[in-house]
């Protein structure tokens, strides 16, 4: 309920349904204007109709007395109330005191004023036995010496098409409302269905899935269009970014030659000097600093390789938990120095297939950023489960806030606590580019506190 | 001792060539293939230093022909290349060491160094000692002097590579590879860490140390009185 409650919620506040409401809105206006004109016009029809008809009658009945008199007036109206032509035209003649002479009214009905003009009231009509109250309309006049002439019609029959008209309209115009509102909600739910695809591209895109392109559905309506540019908008980013990667390698891999040869002239430039000569301290420190330049090339260069998936190839049968054995061998002593504990919790015999060389360089990655940014007791553990190989480092520092996970993976992101110690930030965009080498992941966790990093493998 | 460089960049082969001779050694040159394989096949040399990529021959050929010819001088591999899988075809073709570009001299010396006391010594040794220090490689025991120092595994092997190179240098790069056989560079010092603590166990109680740091290039493990001049 709560789930179809907040989908609601999102479906308002979509473009799509403004778009949809505020074209049902002005739907719903402009249908009620032309229902209503409908109606209106009608209902004037009719009623034109019936003055019509009573004019028509008075003026008969005018003729009549100007040729016959008052007498031929009583007869004629006599003759013509005495049919039942249908039509439904009332007649009554009276003399001055409302008497009635002749006509199909039986008596003056009541409460109507004797003035001449416009008349409207009820009289009773009889309809197959039963007597009905039904109105009528008409016109009062008066004739000289007080005899009064009354030509009505009833105008049941025209109240009842007028309901029946607005009856129909009525429903007809709920039954638009409806169409309208159910197709505006079907058209906004597919609007918002693909731009919801574009969404979710877009966020897996920057949550780092680079090659993820928005379906296109064929139809090459202008939501295709916008797929496709997208489309090539990401490709082209895509490219930028190997190229701007591309780069950077190329100008490691340049600068790697011309970087040797000067550590190569300052190394031979000591030959033979005395140990404490002048020079030999700024010289080796030159030296220790174009080590570090080199290691920095060289690591650009390992990512490169492991990214190019040129060593796919080279996989073969490894037990992993032979691999973190001796990374944890490795590392024991620094964490003894740095008064960490690094305990290893390792299942024997996890066999997947992989490169020993770059996955013992990830697992020895993880550790130095373990025990270097993490502080505290480390836990190197390897397990398997369910055919899927994983190996943990987790510490017990301070961790990496949430937000700032994906971030550490690209190269040289250093963050801000740590950029006093020495690195290159490149350690863990070549765990990230083992494990995507080897078909598994990398995911940065809370080890509350601290951070757990687990890579994970399928297990052979 | 004679050296044989076959490098084609010059200015590589210059460094090496300048950088081997200050060092003490006698070194020929050759920028070519076929010339390095006819030099070499004199067998006059104690050590060949050989860049993978030659013009006129391959140096993995070079070395493929030398060794079919049973000429056994001891050979190390220069390559751009750096992937472990071009180390290992070096070293089935008939190297006997691997090193990649752009390299340290001090890295490529001790090397060279370690390449021509395998070929002199060969021998199979059971003990090693150096000074008052014993290893007995059979029952993997270490005393020094009637002191027995208890090792980790990976400690023993540590130590039983400085001993087998002794007097020499060992770079952190070597011990890498051989204790751990490890072909990268981890970020934090991690062997200046292992020396330390091997030298708590090995030197500490001890009047005179035995490992010594080399600046610039590693560790040495000597006895006090045998100095070599590095």
């Amino acid at each position: 309920m709560r789930r179809v409650l907040s989908q609601v919620r999102r479906l308002v506040k979509t473009h799509a349904f403004r778009l949809a409401s505020l074209y049902f809105a002005v739907f719903a206006v402009s249908m009620f204007g032309v229902l209503v004109f409908v109606y209106w016009s009608s209902a004037d029809f009719v009623e034109r109709q019936t003055q019509a008809t009573l004019d028509a009658e008075i003026a008969g009945l005018a003729e009549q007395y100007a040729q016959r008199g008052l007498s031929g007036l009583v007869q004629i109206v006599a003759a013509r109330s005495a049919g039942d032509r249908g039509d439904g035209v009332l007649y009554l003649v009276t003399n001055p005191d409302g008497h009635p002479l002749a006509g199909n009214i039986t008596g003056w009905p009541e409460g109507t004023p004797v003035a001449p003009g416009p008349v409207a009231f009820n009289v009773s009509v009889k309809v197959k036995g039963e007597t009905q109250m039904r109105p009528a309309q008409g016109a009062l006049i008066v004739i000289p010496d007080g005899y009064r002439l009354l030509v009505a019609r009833d105008i049941s029959d025209a109240a009842l098409f007028r309901e029946r008209i607005k009856e129909t309209l009525l429903w007809s115009g709920l039954v638009a409302l409806g169409a309208g509102l159910v197709g505006g909600a079907v058209m906004g739910r597919n609007l918002l269905r693909r731009v919801e695809e574009v969404n979710r591209t877009a966020e897996r895109v920057m949550r780092g899935n680079l090659s993820d392109r928005v379906p296109l559905k064929g139809a090459g309506d202008e939501f295709d269009q916008l797929a496709a540019n997208l489309n090539n908008m990401l490709d082209q980013i895509e490219r930028l970014m190997a190229g701007m990667r591309e780069v950077s390698d190329n100008i490691a891999h340049d600068l790697r030659t011309p970087l040797a040869r000067l550590r190569a002239r300052l190394e031979l430039s000591l030959i033979g000097v005395p140990e404490d000569g002048p020079q030999t301290e700024a010289v080796r420190a030159a030296i220790d600093e174009a080590d570090r330049l080199l290691a920095t090339f060289n690591a650009l260069l390992n990512i490169a390789e492991a990214e190019s998936g040129a060593r796919r190839n080279k996989a073969e049968p490894l037990d992993l938990a032979q691999t973190a054995r001796a990374a944890a061998e490795l590392y024991e002593p620094v964490a003894e120095e740095r008064g960490c504990a690094l305990t290893l919790d390792v299942e024997p015999g996890i066999m997947i297939r992989g490169d020993r060389h770059l996955l013992s360089q990830a697992v020895a990655n993880l550790l130095d950023n373990a025990l270097k940014y993490g502080g505290g007791d480390v836990l190197l553990s390897a397990h398997q489960h369910d055919g899927r190989a994983a190996l943990e480092v987790s510490d017990t520092g301070p961790g990496i806030p949430e937000d700032e996970r994906e971030a550490v993976f690209d190269r040289f992101v250093r963050l801000e606590p740590s950029r006093s110690t020495p690195g290159n930030g490149l350690g863990l965009s070549l765990v990230r580019a083992v494990a995507r080498l080897h078909d598994g992941t990398v995911a940065l966790g809370d080890n509350g506190p601290g951070l757990k990093v687990r890579l994970e493998f399928a297990a052979i | 001792m004679k050296l044989l460089v076959v490098e084609d960049d010059r200015e590589t082969a210059a460094y090496l060539v300048k950088g081997l001779s200050e060092s003490g050694y006698t070194v020929d040159q050759s920028g070519d293939g076929r010339e390095g394989l006819y030099l070499a096949s004199s067998g006059s040399y104690d050590a060949i230093i050989l860049d993978r990529m030659l013009p006129g021959m391959d140096g993995l050929a070079l070395l493929g022909a030398l060794r079919a010819a049973e000429i056994g001088t001891p050979s190390l591999i220069l390559s751009a290349l750096g992937s472990v899988d071009d180390r290992v075809k070096g070293l089935k073709a008939g190297g006997d060491d691997y090193l990649v570009k752009p390299f340290a001299f001090s890295e490529l010396l001790a090397r060279i160094e370690a390449l021509l006391r395998r070929g002199a010594a060969g021998t199979t040794t059971t003990k090693l000692r150096v000074a008052d220090l014993e290893l007995d490689l059979l029952t993997r025991s270490v005393k020094r002097g009637d002191t027995v120092i208890d090792l980790l595994p990976r400690e023993f092997q540590f130590l039983e590579y400085l001993m087998r190179n002794t007097g020499h240098v060992v770079t952190r790069t070597m011990l890498l590879e051989h204790v751990w056989d490890y072909h990268f560079d981890p970020q934090t010092n991690v062997i200046d860490v292992h020396v330390s603590r091997l030298r708590q166990k090995i030197d500490r109680n001890f009047e005179r140390p035995l490992i010594h740091t080399v600046r610039g290039a590693g560790y040495c493990l000597r006895s006090a009185d045998e100095r070599k001049s590095d």
